[in-house]
């Protein structure tokens, strides 16, 4: 506790370094707080944890049946593998079974049916995951098969839902359809996701002496978790700590879907009293886990002879999978961005929750907001193709307004949108122009490969939409040697939030980023936390922190002020030195002298998101406290005769408000932007007519690589912006709305097949727009061009 | 007994289950968990290593994937993991500019990506955009896009620098020598073993001996049946450390390639005698895997997506067989039986590969696939021809991935033999391919779209044969 050994700098040095500024604070393009320790394999993920003594390794059987009754099951031969511990099947599970996370659904094992292939059934416990997944294998199960539902199309003709339709009505859509001067109605298919977070679902555990468990878990999601773990073992959640320090990716994967393997490995520690880890195997976590949804969308859309909406009908299905999970609000946010940048006019939209005999779709970047947007997005394009327009004029003439058409088809008035600034730059930064004309011209001389160009806007709205979750909290201690330990209830799955927290507490307390260690996020330090999730990680957790650390700093303000008899308001902290009166103090002076005259030094921080409410019975509210704005321009070359492309380049302009971190913010768009892309393009995922999921492997599921990159990639922040609503910093969230720069990739993609048919027709290319499909839409319009051409021959005779 | 030196040390192992992957080697065995799994199965390179092999008076270092790669395959090598860069408190120039530049979001792909790094920064002392991308091919990042990671390749190659690897140059050269295998070993634990020959005729004699074992080259396909069917292999013979059937020998008239060359190896003489052949091995999995797996194997394996053994069967080329002391030389074309199904009897190898190189043929060979790096075809096509005065003089066209082997399209071939190179014997062509094949559909691809990418690739061809100045292939831009 004795500061003796610290040499005290001169009152004069002291003045120098108070004048000088924070280096790590608010604004600065710091690198990750791990990243040395990435780069070094010295970070430690759940699976580099040392292995406790005696413990256990669980493996889930999965179900090779998409809908069965489950008629027998025998786990005795499990046990012939020396070193199995304990083998179980639902009824072994002490306390509530299902772990569904908002409504019940998801038994944690099947209870009596499976629903879909990889759902786990029993789950066995051994000295190692080898012997526990053979002993597992060995577990007879039988099954009598029942019909599943595997088609979305199927599910919604048949109402086959997990949870009820929703509406968004504004005006008269149907009557504006009918008086509208053009018609056009379309559907597409729109592919789910694999996260493919790298590393896959893990927890570990370990029993406590009051019954209860301490748990490392790879979740977005701790408190859920705990709530969890309590419940499947029936303890009050006090029994229950959940330690998370981070994650290889989550990517929304690890909100809901880390809870099987965390009760999973509690139900066992709890049966056996032995410390339990469960690692999913590549192949099992894409079998087992839910993705993003895929959507179907149909619409019936009006324009005049500009294109500019005048009515807008849009059903968007989501397969859900075999529950609920988070489908409720995913589908929700799909229909709040049916309108992505666009006024709708009079508008229905209409959102479906569709049950599959699939795993549980879930909760990935953008929740929904995406496959919303991909319906509006291709409607622009073929009102242009329709018009002979260039779609990008197409979308500028149905931007938002800023004093009229500026209201949501949910009623929520859109405010400060820099859409139109943004795309203006961007033309001009990206030669939008020239390269039109350019490329028109590369097309005609280009017997096989077609260039494409596309600039398209994001509009995505922030806030959750259960409006309770927009709170945070956070917990700081300073020590008496000025080191400070801050907790918050976000977590950190490489998105870089512990570094921005920590700089938002630097930047009040006026200390060096080194100064301040955050640990694992943990259930007993933070209570009652949201998931890391909806892009809010910062903007809730750092306000938390804000405030906490504010009221540490009024703490010491009162102290100094009364200590030193001045004013309150000539106390005043600035890098790493605080100016009381005249006289200058460090901050770990300051902090020593506040413990020794019993200041508290530990505070909590809390805050919640103000101004949201969303009204669901009349469909209407402000559900989003603010929108994060960005567009994208893509070029792309596409083989006419195999359907194979290639990204030239991309142009990003994205608005963060004003940046806590451009480093990180740059990082999260770059990576959204070719997440996004790659959802759009390379990642497809197949089931096969018994609902297995056939690309369950990186052998099978291709994530973009480093040559799918565009090969030039520029991006840039929308400067001298900052969010005009009282965020922290006045900064704003990344996390979710670069993603959708990506349609940019897929709307290109679409251009380039669309010069084939001298930009009049559009091409049919569902996404992802994997080789065979875009093959496929080339044939298709050249198929049109044929029968056009016929039916106007026949015309002109 | 298996010898190799991990972070300066001789590791010797007398008693492990050569079933046993590297990644599981470190993580388990010797509590190195910076190198991460990520897929098991080769594909994100989560796990690479490097490895330091001894050639001539110098020492080459490799990437690989740690979860394929059975331990028996570092004998006589040195392993070099992420934890071994950074020196006396010092973060490794790549480390340093992975951390600059913002190359590691969660952190878990990165240390695969430091020893990709690594490997680039020893293996090219300047920076080279083709090389890093091909360098950064089999590892996956989920976060960052890519952009930065290039960045830092950038920054660690334009920045000149020594690290304690060259300091040590030296004495690890001494170590290698001191431990480089003279003669046959084996490793063998848990009911499994793994026989270590030095010559073919040692291994001709023990697989003779072992008819049931399985032959280790690059192992690359091989350890998939350990870590993703969880199937033991319990007799295996490595062929990684004879060094006759690791020779590439160039002939007046032929090519002829040892069984166990890396097909990283064939690169520079393949692609100065086709380009096209090396311009498809640049797509052929990742450099991890290249580095690992050989042209035998990837023949031996009788896969119908193999990359290989289209453009092989196009160029005619002929492999030499042995079982014993007995020999005989067959077309590849005549190798391939059934699915996975080769002519190959008991104990009888692949020990070369014997490829013609005749000047008057042109060669071209295409790839589609869904992804443009690290990913299986979905038709691989390969066309030699040889055209006098504008006719069709001589033909050979094989894909693969359309059949359940690499195939000949005897029926385009018949086609075009002796007719005009014009468009309209093409079409003859791609109408007679629909007698060739009848390919299946699945999560790759559907049967339509590969007959009708099988046949377009034909049209592909023709075009690019006449019209040498078009442009038709989107993997020319980079």
């Amino acid at each position: 506790m004795s500061n003796h050994h610290h040499p005290v700098a001169s009152q004069a040095e002291q003045e120098a370094q108070f004048r000088a500024d924070l280096k790590t604070g608010v604004g600065k393009g710091l690198k990750h707080e791990s990243a040395d320790k990435h780069v070094t394999g010295e970070a430690i993920y759940i699976d580099d944890r040392p292995e406790f003594p005696n413990q256990l390794h669980v493996v889930a059987r999965l179900s090779d049946r998409a809908h069965a009754r489950i008629t027998h099951i025998d786990i005795t031969p499990c046990y012939n593998f020396p070193g199995v511990a304990i083998a179980i099947t639902a009824q072994d599970v002490p306390g509530e079974l299902d772990i569904g996370p908002l409504v019940a659904g998801d038994p944690l094992l099947a209870d009596g049916v499976v629903q879909y292939v990889g759902q786990p059934v029993i789950a066995v416990a051994a000295n190692s995951m080898d012997i526990a997944r053979q002993a597992a294998q060995a577990a007879i199960i039988e099954y009598e098969d029942l019909d599943p539902v595997l088609d979305v199309v199927e599910a919604l003709e048949k109402q086959h839902f997990v949870l009820d339709p929703h509406q968004h009505k504004r005006g008269d859509a149907v009557g504006a359809l009918a008086q509208a001067p053009n018609r056009l109605q379309g559907e597409l298919h729109i592919g789910g996701q694999e996260h493919f977070y790298l590393e896959t679902q893990i927890s570990s555990v370990m029993p406590t002496e009051d019954g209860g468990m301490i748990v490392y878990t790879s979740s977005q999601h701790p408190t859920e978790i705990q709530k969890l773990v309590a419940s499947v073992l029936g303890v009050p959640m006090h029994r229950v700590t959940t330690d998370m320090r981070r994650m290889g990716g989550g990517f929304g994967g690890k909100e809901t879907q880390a809870a099987g393997p965390a009760c999973l490995c509690a139900v066992i520690a709890h049966l056996t009293k032995r410390p339990t880890k469960m690692r999913l195997a590549r192949v099992d976590d894409m079998l087992m886990t839910g993705k993003r949804h895929p959507f179907y969308a149909r619409y019936d859309v009006g324009f005049d002879d500009q294109g500019v909406l005048q009515g807008v009908k849009i059903d968007l299905a989501g397969n859900c999978g075999y529950s609920a999970d988070l489908s409720g609000s995913i589908v929700d946010r799909a229909m709040f961005h049916a309108d992505n940048a666009y006024y709708l006019g009079d508008a229905l939209i209409t959102g479906y929750r569709c049950k599959t005999n699939l795993a549980s779709n879930t909760a990935y970047r953008g929740f929904g907001g995406p496959q919303g947007m991909m319906a509006i997005e291709e409607i622009m394009d073929c009102i242009a193709r329709y018009l002979g327009k260039d779609p990008l004029d197409v979308r500028k003439a149905n931007y938002y307004g800023q004093t009229e058409r500026n209201v949501t088809h949910y009623h929520q008035t859109v405010e400060h949108n820099i859409l139109e600034h943004i795309t203006s730059e961007l033309e001009r930064t990206a030669d939008y122009a020239q390269r039109r004309k350019d490329i028109v011209e590369f097309n005609r001389q280009s017997p096989v490969l077609k260039k494409g160009l596309a600039l398209t806007p994001v509009k995505f709205g922030i806030s959750f939409t259960a409006s309770f979750l927009n709170q945070a909290g956070a917990l700081l201690h300073v020590y008496t040697d000025g080191s400070i330990h801050l907790n918050h209830g976000g977590t950190e799955m490489g998105q870089g939030l512990n570094t921005k927290v920590a700089q938002i507490v630097a930047e009040v307390l006026q200390v060096e980023l080194d100064q301040i260690q955050i640990s694992a996020t943990r259930t007993d330090k933070v209570p009652n936390t949201s998931p890391t999730a909806a892009s809010s990680g910062a903007d809730l957790n750092g306000k938390a922190a804000q405030n906490a650390a504010q009221t540490i700093k009024d703490r010491l303000i009162n102290f100094a002020s009364e200590h030193f008899k001045v004013q309150p308001d000539e106390v005043i902290f600035h890098n790493g030195h605080i100016k009381v009166g005249a006289h200058y103090l460090s901050f770990p002076e300051l902090a020593s002298l506040a413990y020794y005259h019993q200041i508290s030094l530990s505070a909590t921080g809390y805050y919640r998101t103000p101004k949201i409410y969303y009204d669901r019975e009349k469909a209407a509210g402000h559900p989003f406290y603010y929108f994060a704005y960005g567009a994208a321009c893509c070029e792309t070359i596409v083989d006419t005769l195999t359907g194979e492309y290639k990204m030239l380049r991309t142009d990003i302009l994205h608005d963060v408000g004003a940046s806590l971190n451009p480093a990180i913010d740059i990082g999260q768009i770059e990576g959204g932007f070719v997440q996004g892309m790659g959802w759009l393009t390379t990642e497809e995922l197949v089931w096969n007519e018994q609902g297995k999921l056939m690309t369950n492997s990186p052998a099978s599921y291709k994530i973009p690589a480093v040559s799918d990159m565009p090969l030039d990639f520029r991006v840039h922040l929308v400067e001298s912006r900052q969010n005009p609503e009282d965020t922290v910093f006045h900064s704003k969230a990344v996390g979710e709305p670069p993603f959708m720069l990506g349609i940019a990739a897929w709307c290109a993609i679409k251009d380039a097949v669309a010069s084939v048919g001298d930009y009049r027709i559009q091409p049919r290319i569902d996404a992802p727009a994997t080789p065979e499909r875009v093959l496929r839409g080339i044939q298709q319009l050249r198929a049109d061009i044929v029968s056009s051409t016929h039916v106007s021959t026949e015309q002109g005779q | 007994m298996l010898q190799f030196i991990l972070n300066q040390n001789i590791h010797t192992e007398e008693t492990l289950d050569p079933n046993t992957t590297v990644l599981n080697y470190l993580r388990q065995h010797c509590g190195k968990t910076g190198t991460k799994e990520g897929c098991a199965s080769g594909d994100c390179g989560a796990c690479t290593v490097v490895v330091g092999e001894l050639v001539g008076d110098d020492i080459r270092y490799r990437t690989l994937n740690s979860c394929l790669t059975f331990v028996p395959a570092l004998h006589g090598k040195q392993l070099i993991t992420v934890e071994d860069l950074k020196h006396d408190g010092a973060l490794h120039p790549v480390q340093q500019a992975m951390a600059d530049c913002h190359g590691s979001q969660c952190g878990f792909c990165t240390p695969g990506f430091v020893m990709s790094l690594f490997a680039l920064d020893k293996n090219h002392p300047e920076h080279d955009h083709a090389a890093t991308l091909e360098a950064l091919s089999g590892n996956l990042c989920r976060c960052t896009g890519y952009r930065p990671i290039l960045a830092a390749a950038q920054q660690a190659l334009n920045t000149p620098h020594t690290d304690h690897f060259d300091a040590a140059h030296a004495h690890t050269l001494r170590m290698l020598r001191d431990i480089h295998p003279t003669g046959p070993t084996e490793l063998s634990a848990n009911g499994h073993r793994c026989f270590i020959p030095q010559t073919t005729a040692q291994l001709a004699e023990l697989y003779q001996q072992h008819p049931e074992a399985r032959l280790l080259a690059g192992g690359t396909d091989l350890a998939l049946e350990v870590t993703q069917f969880h199937r033991a292999l319990p007799t295996l013979i490595h062929v990684g450390q004879i060094s006759e059937m690791k020779t590439l020998t160039v002939l007046e008239d032929r090519l002829e390639v040892g069984a166990a060359v890396a097909l990283t190896d064939l690169y520079a003489t393949l692609s100065q005698h086709f380009p096209d052949f090396g311009e498809l091995l640049h797509r052929f999995a990742s450099l991890q895997i290249r580095n690992q797996g050989t042209l035998g194997g990837n023949i031996g394996n009788a896969s119908p997506i193999g990359d290989s053994p289209p453009l092989l069967i196009a160029l005619d080329a002929k492999l030499q067989l042995r079982c014993g002391t007995q020999q005989r030389t067959i077309a590849l074309e005549d190798f391939f039986l059934d699915y996975r199904k080769t002519v190959l009897t008991a104990g009888e190898f692949i020990e070369k590969i014997i490829i013609p190189t005749s000047e008057n043929v042109e060669f071209r060979a295409y790839k589609v696939s869904k992804r443009i790096d690290d990913d299986i075809s979905a038709v691989c096509a390969a066309f030699a021809v040889r055209l006098e005065a504008g006719i069709v003089a001589q033909i050979r066209i094989a894909f693969g991935g359309m059949a359940a082997t690499p195939k000949r399209a005897l029926n385009a071939e018949q086609a075009l033999l002796g007719q005009p190179w014009h468009v309209t014997t093409i079409e003859q062509g791609c109408l007679a391919l629909a007698q060739d094949f009848t390919p299946l559909s699945d999560f790759r691809a559907s049967k339509e779209y590969r007959l009708l990418v099988a046949q377009n690739l034909m049209r592909k061809w023709h075009l690019e044969l006449n019209a040498p100045l078009t442009t038709t292939r989107v993997t020319d831009y980079v």
